[in-house]
């Protein structure tokens, strides 16, 4: 029998231990009291109401899409209830010149960036002038995790052009237990390249909760083993949000390398317009506390307390959205359908002779 | 005997296997609680247990490489990848490891796994959710590759491939999941990997294909059968290997052919089947070779969609034109 000898390494320990330096960074509580006052500071009344802004235009577009979408107007769309902090918070920390890289979910970021809401809904219909827009960004990505490790080659190239601009990308809590958000991590690790990886943790990849993605405690402990800073921070909290995207910004802008977000909050209904039934996979016990954890409460409630907001204020501008979305659908609608033809065309520079005969083929076909 | 969909005929298929053979395992994205996206996977965690049918992480290449793992440890796995288009993340763990385990090993050891996926187009999806890869796998030594026109097949298709101890591609229809319902025995049968079913008889034309293809062959051969023209239908149903001599039989037979197919033209299937029969059958052809498929661009966005694949009225005019060649 051997002797009781003392453990070479403590397992158990170090397991205990990991993720744990990881506390979400937060400036306005869900009861809208402000927790970093120093940080609070740095915002301008002005800002502020803006930011406020942009989480009603984001839940206005979501309220709005989904109707269209349930009257079949629309393709492909993935809601964005409960995300609106997470998303408007982050995007608004780059500036134009930063190239977005985009997931499903990220319609609004891509729209906020420099997209139409047009072009969003020609994108939901399967239409390439969808994927057309100004913005300097790619298209929404739909194979999750590509846009990772794309990211990395982004980053390398705005370093390589000697550009002041960033590469963004944003996945899921499910993304990241693709090997390309790992690899996208490690490549601008290796490189010094400027990126700045955002992980919206919503709780689900479809029906599949966080904890069964990945035994880690956190999904920003991931970054460690790349290398790369990471932060978690309060998704519900806009003002949490912007600050922490914008340092991280401002980190890798500065050659730095790359920086990792991972982002707290919560997809309050289904996966997509294509409807599955959350009920399936999850308790109304589990949902409402973070119903109640809306984002839009709290800074509704601070600004109003200040005398900034009213409901009045709220109402008219969600009037005003709606209205703008209802033009973006008719813009969309003025658009001739998409032709066989054209995507033939699309698939080469130059059209290869096998192809140069199908397009004679299909102009025959579809001038019918 | 009961009316089942071709996703409620798969269900079926896998409720046997999960109880006959305590091996099997079920994995995937969402197929648990959720029974996959499709519902497919619908019920089975509940009645063999999250041991037996289980979530996976988001990640297609760690689902199929788990499932090359879980074959070498003596269990047989039935993985689902949510939509074929994300077998692109896999590539390596299906043509690089299970297709040449067995090889490798100088078949001492095999790769029992059936991956299920879901493909075609005509449902309107979002990018990448409709495709026929069919081309590109079929080009895989190592691979087996089928898939069933109606859930008749699908049931006894699905046992027969988890059953082998090859590894098969089981490409399911999204069209047809649940547009079409057949009578479906509650008891086990097997439907054959390798051989195609003549499913309509005839005399003058012989239409090959596959999967919805089959169905829109159908049409068109009802509407021929109205003016007296009797044509044969072929259903692939294996699209590797490629059951040449039913079809070698059917053409000597009707001297006419028509090879139709969803997929893109270049490369894959349909150029097998017209090669094959050019190879071995030429001289009982009156007509040359005829094939409908769809044109080589990538799959189309939603929009384009149902010019871009091939319907009826394409095959019909085939056939018109073979016929009167
Ligand atoms: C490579 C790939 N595998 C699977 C899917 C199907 N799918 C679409 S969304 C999704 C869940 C994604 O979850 P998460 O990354 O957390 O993002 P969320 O949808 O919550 O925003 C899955 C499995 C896909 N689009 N791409
Ligand atoms: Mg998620």
């Amino acid at each position: 029998m051997a002797k009781d000898s003392k453990k070479v390494v403590d397992f158990a320990a170090i397991k205990a231990d990991l993720g744990k330096d990881f506390k979400p960074v937060q400036i306005l509580d869900n009861d809208a009291k402000v927790v970093n006052k120093e940080l609070m500071a740095t915002f301008s009344d002005e800002q502020l109401v803006d930011f406020m802004k942009k989480l009603v235009w984001e839940r206005a577009l979501h309220e709005q899409t989904m109707n269209f979408s349930r009257q079949g107007r629309l393709g492909f769309y993935a809601p964005t209830l409960g995300e609106e902090a997470s998303e408007m918070g982050t995007v608004s920390a780059f500036k134009e010149n930063d190239f977005l890289l985009p997931a499903y979910r990220d319609l609004p970021q891509l729209i906020q960036h420099g997209a139409t809401v047009a072009e969003g809904y020609l994108w939901s219909r399967g239409h390439v002038l969808g994927n057309q827009f100004k913005a300097r960004a790619i298209m929404p990505q739909i194979i999750i995790g590509a846009q990772m490790v794309e990211t990395a080659g982004v980053a390398l190239g705005l370093k390589k052009n000697g550009e002041d601009a960033v590469a963004f990308s944003y996945t899921g809590d499910g993304g990241t237990s693709q090997g390309d958000t790992y690899e996208g991590m490690n490549f601008a690790g290796a490189y010094e390249a400027p990126a700045v990886f955002i992980i919206q943790n919503n709780g689900y990849a479809i029906s599949v909760p966080r904890p069964k993605q990945t035994a880690a405690v956190t999904l920003a402990q991931k970054a460690v083993a790349a290398g790369i800073p990471s932060v978690q921070v309060d998704g519900m909290d806009i003002l949490a949000c912007y600050a922490v995207a914008k340092e991280a910004r401002d980190f890798a802008a500065a050659g730095n390398g790359p920086v990792m977000i991972e982002t707290l909050t919560y997809r309050f209904g289904a996966h997509s317009s294509a409807g599955d039934d959350p009920s399936r996979y999850r308790t109304k016990e589990e949902e409402q506390p973070w119903f109640e954890n809306d984002p839009l409460i709290r800074m509704r409630k601070y600004l109003t307390d200040k005398g900034q907001w009213s409901q009045e204020t709220e109402d008219a501008y969600v009037e005003e959205c709606k209205n703008s979305f209802k033009d973006a659908l008719k813009d969309a609608d003025a658009v001739a359908p998409e032709k066989v033809t054209d995507m033939l065309k699309n698939t080469f520079e130059v059209p290869t002779p096998d192809i140069a005969k199908q397009i004679a083929e299909f102009e025959e076909k579809e001038s019918k | 005997m009961a009316k089942k969909s071709y996703i409620q005929a798969i269900t079926d298929g896998l409720d046997i296997l999960l109880d006959e053979d305590p091996k099997t395992l079920i994995f995937g994205e969402d197929v648990g609680k959720n029974g996959g996206v499709f519902r497919t996977t619908q019920g089975l965690q509940e009645k063999y247990g999250e041991d037996r049918v289980f979530d996976t992480p988001l990640a297609e290449s760690g689902i199929l490489g788990l499932a090359v793992g879980l074959g070498l440890t003596g269990w047989r796995p039935i993985p689902e990848i949510q939509f074929m288009g994300f077998t692109f993340e896999a590539i390596d763990s299906i043509a690089g490891q299970m297709a040449r385990m067995r090889f490798r090993f100088g078949g001492q050891k095999n790769s029992p796994v059936t991956i299920r996926t879901p493909f075609g187009g005509g449902t309107h999806t979002a990018e990448m959710h409709a495709d026929n890869l069919e081309n590109f796998f079929t080009g895989v030594p190592g691979l087996r590759v089928v898939t069933a026109s109606n859930p008749y097949d699908a049931k006894g298709l699905i046992i027969s491939a988890v059953e082998n101890n090859d590894p098969v591609l089981f490409m399911e229809n999204l069209k047809l999941y649940r547009s079409m319902k057949d009578d479906i025995p509650d008891e086990k049968y097997t439907v054959p990997l390798d051989t195609a079913k003549v499913v309509r008889e005839g005399t003058d034309v012989t239409i090959v294909a596959y999967s919805a293809e089959v169905n829109e062959s159908l049409t068109v051969a009802e509407k021929l059968a109205k003016e007296n023209i009797s044509a044969e239908v072929i259903d692939l149903r294996s699209l590797s290997p490629i059951d040449t001599d039913t079809i070698f039989a059917s053409v000597e037979k009707t001297h006419k052919v028509v090879v139709v197919q969803e997929a893109q033209k270049m490369a894959g299937v349909g150029a097998v089947v017209a090669s094959e029969i050019s190879e071995h059958a030429i001289m009982s052809l009156d007509a040359p070779i005829a094939r409908v498929a769809a044109p080589n661009s990538v799959y189309p966005f939603a929009q384009a969609e149902n010019v871009w694949i091939p319907n009826a009225d394409d095959i019909e005019v085939k056939v018109r034109e073979t016929l009167s060649y």
